[in-house]
C-alpha cells in the first residue's frame, strides 16, 4: 500500500467498567481516517469520548470493539511514533526542562551530551532554548505546553495527539500557540489529531473537522476545511464554518443536557 | 515595606542585603522564643500563685536552675557489668551528651531502616501483584498493632541493649509507613505515567524514573511525622530497660520521686525532637527542590 493512511479506526468503540454494573459506552462505533501530514480536529461536547479515541490510538487504553491502525500495523500499545500532548501540565517536576524534553531520549540510554544537544534543538523550534536549564515550574502555562511540545517532538513522531491542549491558556496565549503549532506541524511533517470544544480554535487549525455526537461519541458530521492560511478569523468563510460547526454542535449540547436532566 | 512609609525614610536606614535575608529567619527564632515563654511564665504563674505544687509540678526556673545536680542521675555506666570502676564512670554532663547521642542514634537507625524496608516493600507490592497479594493483607493486619504490644516480642528476641530499642522504632513505623508508600504510588499523577509509556519506557524504567522519584516528597512528609512517633516508642523501649538513654531516666526519675528529673529529661526530648523535625526539614528543602513551598493562602483569609 503506497498511499496508506497515518492513522485507521474501524468500528471502533470503548465501553469503560465492561462486564460490571458500572459500565457504560463511551465511544462508537466510529469510523475515522487520518491522512499522513493532515491536521484533523476532533470537536465535541465535554464528555463525548473524544479524549477516550485519543487515548485508543496512543495505546494508553484498549479498544472494546473494533480496530485500530497506525501506518497499516495494528495498535497494541503505547509507541514513539504517536506522541499524546495532555491538556494540564505533564512535565516531570524533579527534572529540568532540558532533561524533560530529552527524557525519550534517556529512556532509550542516549548520553547526556547527545540529550542535551537534541533537547536543544527542539527547544528552540518552540523558541525556549534560553529557558533549557530552568526548572518546569518557573515557566508559564503557554511555556510548559511548549516545552511539551518539544519533548515530543524529540521523538519525531509521525502523529501527535493533542488533547486539549490549550484549554488552561487565556484566549491571547492560546491565539499565539495555535499559530505556533502550526508552524510546527508544517515543519514536522506530522499528522495532527487535536481534541478541542472550542469552535473558534477547529476554524483556525482544522484541515478537517470531525464533529461528535454526544455520549457514546459518534462521527456526526465531517467538515473539510479548504481556507488557506494564515486564516482570517473573521473573514466571511471562517465566520459561515463557525456558524455551521455551531449549529452541529448545539444540538448535541442539547441533547447531552436532556440526557443529564432525565438522570436528575 | 516599612521602608516604602514617606514618612519614615529619614528615621529607618535601608536594612542591609544579609539583615533583609536573616530577618524571616529572625522573626520565626523569635516566635519560637515568645511561645515557649508563654508556656513557661503560666508556669511559672501557677507556681507563684501556690496553684501548682513545687514538689510535684516544680516550674522551669527549678528544673532548670539544679541541672548539674540533675545530670548525676545519668549514668551511663552498665553497673550489672563487671568491672566498671567509679573511677571509669563518664562526668555527668559528658553522661547527659552519651544518653541523648545514644537515644538519638537509636531513633534514626529504627526510622533509616523502617524507611528503607517500606520503600523496597511498598514499591514490590505494587511491581509486583503476588508480592500484593502475599504480603498486604498481613501489613494491613499489623498496622494498627500498639507499638506497646511488641515490647515482650523485642525483649524475648533481643534481650536488652541497642537492638530491642531500634527494634521498637523499626516495628512501630513499618507497617504504616509501608502502607503510605503503597498509597503514595497509586496517586501519582496519571500524566506522568501516561507520558513514560508513550516515550517508550519499560515497567522498570517507569517505576525508577517517574514513580519513585513522584513519591519522595510524600514520603519524607511521612518520615517527619513519624519521627514523632520514633521519639515515643524509643522511650517507652529505654524506659523497660535496655540500658541507658533518656526513657531509662524518665524511669528512675519515677522510681525516685524526682519531678525535677522528670521535667528536664522531657526538655530534653522536646528539643531533641525539635532539632530532628528542623533537620528533616531542611533535608527537605534541599532534595526535593521542586516541591513548591507551603505558601501564606491560610493567612490570608
Amino acid at each position: 500500500m503506497a498511499s496508506e493512511a497515518a492513522i485507521t479506526c474501524r468500528a471502533v468503540g470503548k465501553v469503560w467498567a465492561a462486564g460490571t454494573d458500572r459500565a457504560h459506552e463511551a465511544l462508537g462505533p466510529l469510523d475515522l481516517d487520518v491522512a499522513p501530514g493532515e491536521f484533523v480536529v476532533l470537536l465535541g461536547p465535554s464528555g463525548c469520548g473524544k479524549s477516550t479515541l485519543l487515548y485508543l490510538i496512543a495505546g494508553l487504553e484498549a479498544v472494546t470493539s473494533g480496530r485500530i491502525l497506525a501506518f497499516g500495523a495494528a495498535v497494541a500499545g503505547p509507541s514513539p511514533d504517536r506522541s499524546l500532548i495532555f491538556q494540564e501540565t505533564s512535565l516531570f517536576p524533579w527534572l529540568s526542562v532540558w532533561q524533560n524534553v530529552g527524557f525519550g531520549l534517556s529512556i532509550r540510554g542516549v548520553a547526556a551530551a547527545e540529550r542535551r544537544a537534541a533537547a536543544r534543538v527542539a527547544l528552540q523550534r518552540v523558541g525556549l532554548a534560553e529557558a533549557m536549564d530552568k526548572r518546569p515550574d518557573e515557566l508559564s502555562g503557554g511555556m510548559r505546553q511548549r516545552v511539551a511540545v518539544a519533548r515530543a517532538l524529540t521523538m519525531r513522531p509521525k502523529v501527535l495527539l493533542m488533547d486539549e491542549p490549550f484549554a488552561a491558556l487565556d484566549v491571547q496565549t492560546r491565539a499565539k500557540m495555535q499559530d505556533f503549532l502550526l508552524d510546527v506541524w508544517r515543519d514536522s511533517g506530522a499528522s495532527v489529531l487535536f481534541v478541542t470544544h472550542h469552535i473558534d480554535e477547529a476554524v483556525a487549525l482544522a484541515d478537517r473537522v470531525v464533529v461528535f455526537t454526544s455520549r457514546p461519541g459518534r462521527v456526526k458530521a465531517v467538515l473539510p476545511v479548504a481556507l488557506p492560511r494564515p486564516r482570517d478569523p473573521f473573514s466571511a468563510a471562517s465566520e459561515a464554518l463557525r456558524r455551521e460547526l455551531t449549529m452541529l454542535l448545539s444540538d448535541e449540547v442539547d441533547r447531552a443536557f436532556a440526557e443529564q436532566e432525565a438522570l436528575v | 515595606m516599612p521602608s516604602d512609609i514617606a514618612a519614615a525614610p529619614l528615621l529607618v536606614r535601608a536594612p542591609s542585603r544579609r539583615l533583609r535575608r536573616a530577618a524571616p529567619v529572625l522573626a520565626r527564632v523569635g516566635w519560637t522564643l515568645v511561645s515557649v515563654g508563654l508556656f513557661a511564665a503560666i508556669w511559672e504563674a501557677c507556681w507563684a500563685t501556690g496553684i501548682a505544687d513545687a514538689r510535684l509540678l516544680p516550674p522551669p526556673h527549678v528544673f532548670l536552675g539544679n541541672i548539674l545536680a540533675q545530670a548525676r542521675y545519668f549514668n551511663t555506666a552498665q553497673s550489672w557489668q563487671v568491672g566498671i570502676a567509679g573511677a571509669n564512670v563518664p562526668s555527668p554532663p559528658m553522661a547527659v551528651m552519651i544518653t541523648i547521642a545514644a537515644s538519638t542514634a537509636r531513633v534514626f537507625a529504627g526510622l533509616l531502616l523502617a524507611t528503607l524496608a517500606a520503600m523496597i516493600v511498598g514499591v514490590a507490592i505494587r511491581y509486583f501483584l503476588w508480592v500484593e497479594r502475599l504480603v498486604l493483607p498481613s501489613i494491613t493486619l499489623l498496622a494498627p498493632v500498639s507499638p506497646i504490644a511488641w515490647l515482650p516480642v523485642a525483649i524475648f528476641l533481643f534481650g536488652i541493649g541497642n537492638r530491642p530499642a531500634i527494634f521498637m522504632v523499626f516495628i512501630a513505623l513499618v507497617f504504616t509507613m509501608t502502607l503510605s508508600a503503597t498509597s503514595q504510588i497509586d496517586n501519582v499523577n496519571r500524566n506522568y505515567i501516561n507520558v513514560a509509556r508513550t516515550m517508550g519506557a519499560s515497567k522498570r524504567q517507569i517505576y525508577a524514573r517517574v514513580i519513585i522519584p513522584a513519591i519522595l516528597p510524600g514520603l519524607l512528609v511521612v518520615l517527619r511525622l513519624n519521627l514523632f512517633s520514633a521519639w515515643m516508642v524509643v522511650l517507652v523501649a529505654e524506659a523497660t530497660g535496655v540500658g541507658y538513654g533518656l526513657g531509662q531516666v524518665i524511669m528512675l526519675a519515677r522510681n525516685t520521686f524526682n519531678p525535677s528529673l522528670v521535667f528536664f529529661t522531657i526538655t530534653l526530648i522536646g528539643l531533641l525532637g525539635f532539632g530532628c523535625d528542623l533537620l528533616l526539614r531542611t533535608v527537605q528543602h534541599r532534595v526535593l527542590y521542586w516541591v513548591p513551598q507551603t505558601t501564606g493562602v491560610l493567612r490570608g483569609l
